[in-house]
């Protein structure tokens, strides 16, 4: 099973982005996938979780998600200890920034950044970088193909948002794929 | 059998269910965690992919008040609440299950104030047992779909007419997607007909509906009802095999044994938590250790039958509750030793109360209580025990 934690805040879509790689897998992979946010109240702005799982089997485990294989940051001023909390040996963090280097924290694991706010400022006019992280976690991984990602974003999400958000998708891929 | 699948919560696949059950009537009042059924079902009414009148009403007693007034037409009501919503229409939950209304509702597990808690647990429907509801438990929202579908077929059955109320765990089910698979209304509408009742205000046949009794009948009508309750057992036990036929998902009617053929200790589980235990299960079974699993879907009607059944060859069962009735025990064991108190030789058995407020009960905790179970030391053992608690206790 393959456990991935997203961190954003609220407004981010970082529970959406949750969603829209499990419908990803179990819609156009013949996976079984369980997308949750942090479970309370939902405000504006706030440090948020998503939790998106994905198996071959059914997934019946319901408790709480306490390991990871990939952790990704929407958000770098999110920053502390609790953002490698859990990772797995081996396990990658995804971070949106252009400097991951000035973060002691993150030192000893693996570590992919991408600038995901300026792709997402080019294509969408504004600072929405779930796609992008989308992107780039299907570039340092095989959580799913690219194609399912495109379709699953195709399916879940408004139409208007659609295209831009695939292009995204399709750039932060490729920025990240040009530089492992 | 065709399907279509889709990857929604657990909340969005009660709403789509209730869509393929073609309610004639939706009145409900939003409240966490159950607000998006409500939101989904709106936008259905508004979309015009359901043909049904959707109530806003101003509070939860209204909505099972709106929902008595449909069913005594003879139309089919649902509606769906949780918590502090669900003790607000109690009086009406009496009220409806005495006039054998067949409402179907959904609510959403979540903890009682105060403290005041969004988070879930089961103290909410676990308190309202004596309303004369049949009370289901699922455990994904597969389940929730296709027992919302189930509901009526069961609830409008005439041996039955009694009213059914569907729960899932707040936030574990409620908000967490899923993949689903979707069944066609066409199959749904052969499997569900229109609801066709005598019960019901017509003009054509007067009649008196929600009438008062006196001592000389009150005892034969709560007679009937409780009748009418027992004879739900056969009915839900056909429903499930019926439904599985049609659309290749059976659940085992009442309950659900894993793994129980050979065990020395039984756990029993109600909702979501039912899902975690099959892993640690699992994970026991293939170190050799026999243990068993029993998915307690249905707290009315109890299947108490069942429960004496699955009980003769084993040493010890456990029961986790998650919720307590204050100063006793928890509500599931109670009924467990209630069975078990008909048997000739009985196991022990031993309460575990956790996941309250939402408290997360992880594969480590049930590995403990399977460990316990299996450990003799029944002079030192507690029969009431609490899971994963965060403060000394001093007894």
């Amino acid at each position: 099973m393959i456990e991935i934690r997203w961190h954003g805040r609220g407004g981010q879509g970082s529970f959406t982005v949750a969603r829209l790689l499990g419908a990803s897998a179990a819609l156009y992979e013949d996976k079984y996938a369980l997308s949750f946010p942090s479970f309370g109240p939902e405000r504006r702005g706030a440090p948020v979780l998503g939790f998106t799982k994905i198996h071959e089997k059914k997934i019946n485990d319901r408790s709480e998600v306490k390991t990871c294989d990939y952790v990704v940051l929407l958000d770098e001023t999110l920053i502390n200890e609790n953002v490698v909390k859990g990772l797995k040996e081996n396990g990658t963090i995804i971070i949106n920034s252009k400097n991951p280097g000035r973060y002691d924290i993150l030192k000893g694991f693996n570590v992919v950044a991408i600038d995901a706010t300026s792709i997402a400022l080019d294509i969408l006019k504004r600072p929405i970088t779930n796609t992008a992280m989308l992107g780039a976690l299907i570039a340092v991984s095989d959580v799913v193909k690219l194609e399912s990602a495109v379709k699953g974003i195709e399916s879940e999400m408004k139409k208007s948002i659609v295209n831009k958000n695939i292009e995204v998708l399709k750039k932060a891929y490729e920025t990240v794929k040009g530089v492992k | 059998m065709s399907n279509n699948k889709c990857f929604v919560s657990g909340d969005e696949a009660v709403a789509l269910g209730a869509r393929l059950a073609r309610p004639n009537v939706i009145s409900a009042y939003p409240i966490t965690p159950q607000t998006i059924v409500v939101e989904r079902l709106s936008e259905f009414v508004e979309d015009g992919s359901l043909e049904a009148e959707f109530m806003h009403v101003e509070s939860e007693h209204s909505a099972m008040s709106a929902a008595m007034g449909v069913s005594s037409v003879g139309a089919r009501a649902f509606t769906a609440t949780s918590s502090q919503g669900l003790l607000h229409m109690s009086e009406g939950l009496h009220y409806a299950s005495g006039a054998r209304f067949p409402i179907v509702m959904m609510n959403a597990n979540r903890a009682l104030a105060v403290p005041w808690s969004i988070y879930g647990d089961q103290s909410d429907s676990m308190s309202q047992l004596n309303s004369g509801w049949i009370q289901v438990y699922v455990e994904d929202a597969q389940e929730a779909l296709d027992m919302t579908i189930q509901a009526y077929k069961i609830a409008e059955d005439g041996n039955v007419l009694t009213p059914f109320m569907v729960n899932l765990d707040g936030f574990i089910l409620t908000h967490t997607y899923e993949l689903l698979n979707l069944p066609n209304q066409e199959e749904v509408d052969e499997f569900l007909p229109k609801y066709e009742t005598e019960n019901k205000m017509d003009l054509e046949n007067p009649k008196s509906l929600c009438f008062s009794s006196t001592p000389l009948d009150n005892l034969e009508f709560k007679y009937q009802q409780h009748m009418a309750m027992i004879n739900s057992k056969e009915v839900i036990e056909k429903v499930d095999k019926d439904y599985g036929d049609k659309f290749g998902r059976y659940y085992g009617g009442l309950i659900e044994e894993y793994k129980c053929d050979d065990a020395s200790v039984l756990l029993v589980t109600v909702g979501s938590v039912t899902g975690t235990a099959r892993v640690v299960v699992d994970n026991m079974r293939s170190e050799g250790i026999k243990v068993g699993l029993v998915k307690l879907r249905y707290m009315r009607p109890f299947p108490e039958e069942k429960i004496i059944e699955l009980s003769k060859n084993v040493d010890k069962i456990g029961v986790i509750d998650k919720n307590i009735s204050h100063g006793y025990e928890g509500t599931v064991f109670t009924h467990i030793n209630s069975a078990l108190s008909k048997m000739n030789n009985s196991p022990k058995a031993i309460n575990f109360i956790g996941g309250m407020g939402g408290r997360d009960i992880s594969k480590e905790d049930i590995k403990e209580i399977f460990k316990s179970l299996l450990t003799t030391n029944e002079d030192k053992e507690k029969t009431v025990q609490f899971i994963g608690m965060g403060c000394e206790i001093d007894e």
